[in-house]
């Protein structure tokens, strides 16, 4: 199961980087989600992938009596989704609104803030 | 939980029975006050103008947390807090050690400084937008991010102040702010992400995320766990973080585009968290590894001091400049980290507090200069010695200081770092960290003869404003500048504690794990 998972991450790892060398926008932000949801898978499969056996430990012991899922990955994952997902919809808002004033998701275009040819400091007065 | 009665279930195995001394409290203060203070000023967002004294208020209650809760490092050494009473490594750790007290200090400095600033740098609308309740969740992060023991737990930090300064950052909505913001957002995300990669993957080693709980457990896995493809990992992340050459560009893309007082609080104290984080992890978790990156980091420090200055060198805007000169100061850093002696990392974390305070008042001391001159363009820019004579006192004592020139502070940690690259056998990077300091010298001192020693040019932009609230921050600034360089050896101690702090992690894990420690 561990193998199949980590083929996974690596196809997802791979999509990511190939959408995140575009020079577009969109295509990076993309890129991004993907990035996050690889890591997400990361940890999931870090966590080893025990199935069926509920972490519950029974009234009488305090451990459990054999192997059981990891409940710990859960709280990682739910915590870095609702990160990674909010920060991404924040860049999607930012996305849009500088292709709305700057007319351009270009990478190459995007030049306001640092303008191609500006001049040097002056070398004396 | 529910107890059938006749059951009871002796939790003294996993969980802290004693109740908390009031002491360690304090260890949490410096977020909390921070968070709650932002809560405060988001339910009053419209009330703008409580936001100022409110902020300045909450920041002045966190420099006094910060204040005890080094000193009672200082004195009775580090100590812990465990959150929800389950014991390490289960529940999360939040750990007061003397690196990580020392540097939310002066970063609450920096920050309180700037809030001060903020009076009169954000106006009625950008305080509406939410720029006090947006500082304070960002000081929050920064201040977590210090103080906590948990490695899953820095990478929420990380989030909380990266997000908010998001914020900070497209405050305003200009065109080139939009521009910036988008490269710094999505540059500083992929960093984020790929230290939580990293995080993973040690998760999946070590089965655990509480740092000390890794850090005396490394010796064990060193042979059959990939710990230096890790430290790899962790290195790019945080170097990411830390704009640390190659891979610095988002920095002189987005530093000069928001607000001044945004430019100061983020040149001052972000990129530190990422050298923080750097020393952190490397240092303290992964010391033998750190042993082997030490020539690649070594050549990273140097390309970063030499071509953010160089960059510095270039540049026009005055913003900007400071922008290139954030960089080379984050490679004199790692130039301690490469090294990895005591001196070394001492002389990193003395020059991590030297340059929080410094590079904050740079950029405030832009705000002021654009605030008389009328312009950031070193082109226009000039005549400012002729009208007011006291911004050059200040102007000197920073620049000299950036520099590493005595009176000013700068000049200690280049000398401690100077002396451990020599003893270390590596003389090409004292070599490079003086090249570097001639070469500061040289930018900032053409920014001094340009913009305050050039008499008035004809076409220069009249804007004068009055510079008395921005002269009593940079007061505020200059002084401790001043006081480091001329009395420094409560500082240097500071910082040798702190690096012997991470240098040997037999203390914090036996702060943390108060019965297994290390022999």
């Amino acid at each position: 199961m561990e193998a199949i998972l980590a083929f996974t991450v690596a196809i997802f790892f791979a999509v990511s980087i190939y959408l995140m060398l575009s020079k577009h926008i969109i295509r990076i932000l993309l890129g991004v989600s993907v990035f996050s949801n690889a890591v997400n898978l990361t940890i999931f499969t870090a966590g080893r992938v025990t199935r069926e056996v509920p972490p519950i430990i029974p009234i009488d012991l305090d451990v459990p009596a054999g192997s059981v899922a990891n409940p710990l990955p859960q709280a990682l994952i739910l915590t870095a989704i609702v990160i990674s997902f909010s920060i991404f919809a924040f860049l999607l808002v930012l996305a849009f609104r500088s292709y709305q004033e700057l007319g351009t998701d270009d990478t190459d275009g995007m030049r306001v803030a640092e303008p191609k040819g500006e001049d040097l400091p002056p070398l004396g007065y | 939980m529910a107890v059938e009665p006749g059951h009871t279930v002796d939790l003294s195995g996993a969980m802290v029975t004693a109740p908390v001394p009031l002491a360690d409290w304090l260890v949490v203060a410096p977020v909390a006050i921070p968070i709650v203070f932002g809560a405060v000023l988001l339910m009053v967002r419209h009330e703008t103008r409580f936001h100022a004294g409110l902020a300045v208020t909450g920041l002045v209650f966190t420099f006094l947390c910060n204040i005890g809760l080094l000193v009672r490092v200082l004195e009775n050494g580090p100590f812990a807090m465990t959150m929800g009473r389950w014991l390490p490594p289960f529940g999360i750790s939040f750990m007061a050690d003397a690196l990580g007290a020392s540097l939310a200090l002066v970063a609450t400095l920096a920050a309180l400084v700037c809030a001060f600033y903020a009076m009169i740098d954000i106006g009625a609308v950008g305080r509406r937008y939410g720029f006090y309740p947006f500082m304070m969740l960002m000081m929050a992060g920064v201040s977590g991010s210090f103080l906590t023991g948990d490695i899953f737990n820095l990478y929420v930090w990380f989030e909380v102040f990266l997000i908010s300064s998001f914020g900070l950052l497209v405050l305003g909505s200009q065109h080139r702010q939009l521009d910036g913001a988008t490269k710094y957002a999505i540059l500083n995300l992929v960093g984020t992400t790929l230290f939580l990669t990293a995080t993973a993957l040690l998760y999946g080693a070590f089965g655990t995320l509480n740092m000390a709980d890794i850090a005396r457990k490394a010796d064990g896995l060193r042979e059959i766990a990939p710990l230096t493809t890790l430290a790899v990992l962790f290195l790019l992340a945080f170097g990411m973080k830390a704009a640390a050459f190659p891979v610095n560009f988002w920095l002189p893309a987005s530093y000069h585009t928001p607000r001044i007082v945004t430019a100061a609080l983020f040149g001052g104290v972000l990129t530190k968290v990422g050298v923080y984080a750097l020393l952190r992890v490397l240092v303290m978790l992964f010391p033998p590894e750190l042993n082997l990156l030490s020539g690649l980091i070594a050549w990273v420090a140097a390309g970063t001091m030499v071509i953010g200055i160089m960059g510095a060198l270039a540049q026009s805007d005055l913003r900007r400049v400071l922008g290139f000169v954030v960089i080379s100061g984050v490679g004199i850093m790692l130039a301690g980290l490469a090294l990895g002696t005591a001196e070394g990392l001492a002389g990193t974390v003395f020059y991590a507090f030297h340059s929080m305070i410094v590079m904050t008042a740079l950029y405030l001391l832009a705000g002021v200069m654009n605030g008389l001159g009328g312009t950031y363009s070193l082109r226009t820019l000039s005549g400012l010695y002729a009208s007011n004579p006291l911004i050059a006192a200040f102007a000197l004592i920073l620049m000299l200081a950036v520099a590493g020139l005595p009176p000013a502070s700068g000049l200690w940690p280049k000398v401690m770092l100077v002396r451990a690259s020599i003893d270390s056998g590596q003389p090409w990077l004292a070599f490079a960290i003086l090249a570097t300091g001639l070469l500061t010298t040289l930018a900032l001192g053409r920014v001094f003869i340009l913009a305050i020693w050039r008499p008035k040019m004809a076409d220069a932009p009249q804007r004068p404003t009055s510079p008395l609230l921005g002269y009593t921050a940079l007061t505020a600034l200059t002084v401790p500048v001043l006081i480091m360089g001329l009395y420094p050896a409560p500082v240097i101690g500071i910082a040798e504690k702190a690096a012997g702090g991470i240098l040997d992690s037999s203390g914090y894990i036996r702060t943390i794990f108060p019965e297994e420690a290390r022999p």
